[in-house]
């Protein structure tokens, strides 16, 4: 057996765990501090989060971020499907690299510079910079992440399934609503949830995006946070590691139940 | 021409023998190209109602494509698919009536059994309590009761094999396309599934047509069998008349077991043409005649099962006669086999039945034996 636990393997384990945890622990922990002092534990207290109920500012921005986050998944979500889906089966077109290479070029580009086109973009297209110019950056980010867990889906996809159904009378339309999304619906779910969890957490784009009135959540946890952190923050803060860390186990659970799936459809 | 009633009936099982038949599937001319390769090449071929119709050939000869054109899935580059009378080449796969069973079976992951076998009526707008009825009748056409709210990851592959199969034919399709049905199965499974298939068949009349690259499967199931190669049909026939009577020696090599010797005609005009062979070491004489010109190349082909084998000289040891020493036997049980290595060198096999139950075979290793055969046995080729 090569897993056992030597005194080296554990040490490196905790101090890698460590690293990676250690702050989000300690935020944690302090958002359930009685005392008013961040760095001082006065005792265990769930006061900050009572407190966070009669913070107008965090809940309006709170309403903001997730509407953005449900509004901006759903749509990501039904065009990153539709682009998942031509690049997995549209074989070799005219273009087809720089197709899909303009497809995921979001993911490895600057948030500053997505932030500022966009933002140059709603300019010059006068259009109002508000919650709607945020939720239409978040969809063109969020896209990408979505076509890539569906096209890796789709490769695993048999094909003889599409031809099965048109075999036995039912339309191309048809054959996508009733066999082709049933199946590949993991993978649409999950990549739901990503684009879900990056909406909720993104504040560079944001920033660049908003208008007078559209604070979200990370925003206006930032500003707070500049003229001091307050145990309230740390709360907060919680509670998006909860939802985000939920959505990601979530997603990655379901992931693995499509692949087992297949795998059983496939032996 | 006019045919009395016996003559009718005993052509009910070979219509393609009827010249007052009109063929349910006519395949005029279809050629299909994918850029420079040619996949099928103008292949014609008439397929008669109710026939268990295989296209055999090794992977590659385009016998798939050939299905998929009758499913509607590929377009003929040229060529048109009459089916009843109608002309079949433009219509989608979902206006066609034909059903096709896939080789991955391509059961749907989340329906269950009942579902996946009610998915074609239910696109036709069949009503609720007909498609109960006929989904009910199907599965117990292939006695999958049982099963019929399981998914399919919770079916054995004869199981799903068995649903795949009720998926295709609860729609009463005119035709039912089979890609390697069986291929998937273990080889006792599949040998009675193969008599099922036909039973079925039988029973409902429809008109199959199976893609295979198992010879004996083909031989087993079909009423006509066509043997493809490169695009190419070679023959199309029984399967007794392809494995007692192929036209080349690619069918003759393609099915079973085969001995061929090259060989000179002498005399081609007269009723039996005979064939001077220096490899087999005789003067082969065939009862028959051939469109092989004299002192023409040829070749005698002589299936293993054919030959008597014995270590006492027939009569005649100049004709239908070799003489070699046993180099290699076989013995499988029902059968031994024996590698002959006759005196040109050449190896020949026989095979015999063993008939009597006894431990020592009175033929052993390196014993001189003759090998001769009744002269119907052996079939000349040309190429």
């Amino acid at each position: 057996m090569h897993s056992r636990l030597s005194a080296f393997n554990i040490t490196a384990l905790v101090t890698g765990f460590a690293f990676l945890y250690l702050p989000i622990v300690i935020l944690v922990i302090f958002s359930f501090n009685a005392s008013r002092l961040v760095t001082v534990w006065g005792g265990f207290s769930t006061q900050w989060y009572g407190a966070l109920l009669e913070n107008e500012g965090i809940r309006s921005a709170a309403a903001v971020t997730l509407k953005v986050a449900l509004i901006s998944s759903t749509f990501a979500t039904v065009l990153g499907t539709l682009a998942g889906l031509i690049l997995a089966r549209f074989g070799s077109f005219r273009g087809r690299t720089l197709f899909s290479g303009m497809i995921y070029a979001p993911m490895v580009m600057p948030e500053v510079i997505t932030g500022l086109s966009l933002l140059l973009a709603f300019v010059a297209l006068a259009i109002d910079r508000g919650m709607m110019t945020i939720t239409l950056a978040h969809i063109t980010f969020s896209l990408c992440y979505v076509a890539v867990v569906v096209q890796s889906r789709l490769v695993t996809f048999d094909n003889a399934l599409e031809e099965a159904a048109m075999d036995l009378g039912a339309t191309p339309a048809r054959t996508f609503f009733q066999v082709t999304l049933p199946v590949i619906m993991p993978a649409v779910v999950s990549g739901w949830l990503l684009s879900f969890t990056l909406s909720l957490d993104d504040l560079v784009i944001a920033s660049f995006t908003s208008g007078p009135g559209a604070t979200t959540l990370p925003m206006k946890i930032y500003s707070q946070v500049r003229l001091g952190v307050t145990p309230e923050i740390n709360a907060v803060s919680t509670i998006i590691v909860g939802l985000v860390a939920g959505g990601v186990i979530i997603a990655s659970l379901i992931a693995k139940q499509a692949r087992r799936d297949s795998d059983a459809n496939h032996p | 021409m006019k045919q009395t009633p016996e003559k009718r009936n005993a052509l009910r099982d070979t219509p393609w023998l009827d010249p007052e038949q009109t063929p349910h599937v006519q395949l005029l001319d279809i050629r299909k190209n994918y850029g420079d390769f040619t996949a099928v090449d103008n292949i014609s071929l008439d397929i008669y109602k109710g026939e268990f119709f295989s296209l055999l050939g090794p992977s590659g000869c385009g016998k798939t494509t050939l299905l998929r054109m009758l499913a509607g899935f590929e377009i003929p580059t040229q060529g048109r698919i009459i089916l009843d009378g109608e002309d079949m080449s433009a219509v989608p796969p979902y206006a066609r009536p034909v059903n096709m069973m896939f080789q991955s079976y391509a059961l749907f992951p989340h329906m269950n059994v009942e579902k996946n076998i009610a998915f074609g009526l239910k696109q036709d707008k069949v009503p609720k309590a007909e498609i109960q009825e006929r989904v009910a009748e199907v599965i117990e056409l292939v006695q999958m009761q049982k099963f019929a709210k399981r998914k399919p990851h919770q079916l054995s592959g004869g199981q799903k094999q068995r649903v795949a199969l009720a998926r295709s034919l609860v729609k009463r399709p005119k035709m039912l396309l089979l890609d390697e049905p069986l291929g998937a199965l273990d080889k006792k499974l599949r040998q009675d599934t193969q008599f099922e298939l036909m039973a079925i068949q039988e029973k409902l009349g429809i008109t199959f047509v199976i893609v295979t690259h198992d010879q004996e499967e083909a031989m087993t199931v079909s009423s006509r069998i066509a043997v493809m190669d490169h695009g190419r049909i070679v023959q199309v026939a029984t399967p007794t008349q392809i494995y007692e009577f192929p036209n080349s020696r690619y069918v003759a090599e393609f099915i079973g077991e085969i001995n061929i010797f090259q060989g000179v005609v002498e005399n081609s005009d007269s009723e039996n043409a005979a064939i001077i062979s220096e490899e087999a070491g005789c003067r082969v004489e065939t009862g028959r005649s051939t469109d092989i010109a004299e002192n023409a190349h040829a070749w005698v082909a002589i299936r293993p099962e054919k030959f008597d084998i014995s270590t006492e000289p027939p009569s005649d040891t100049r004709v239908n006669c070799m003489q070699g020493e046993v180099w290699d036997i076989g013995y499988l049980g029902n059968l031994s086999v024996y590698h002959v290595k006759l005196d040109s060198g050449k190896m020949a096999m026989a095979v015999r039945t063993n008939r009597a139950r006894s431990i020592e075979s009175s033929i052993t290793w390196e014993d001189r034996v003759y090998l001769s055969w009744h002269p119907s046995a052996a079939v000349i080729l040309s190429n």
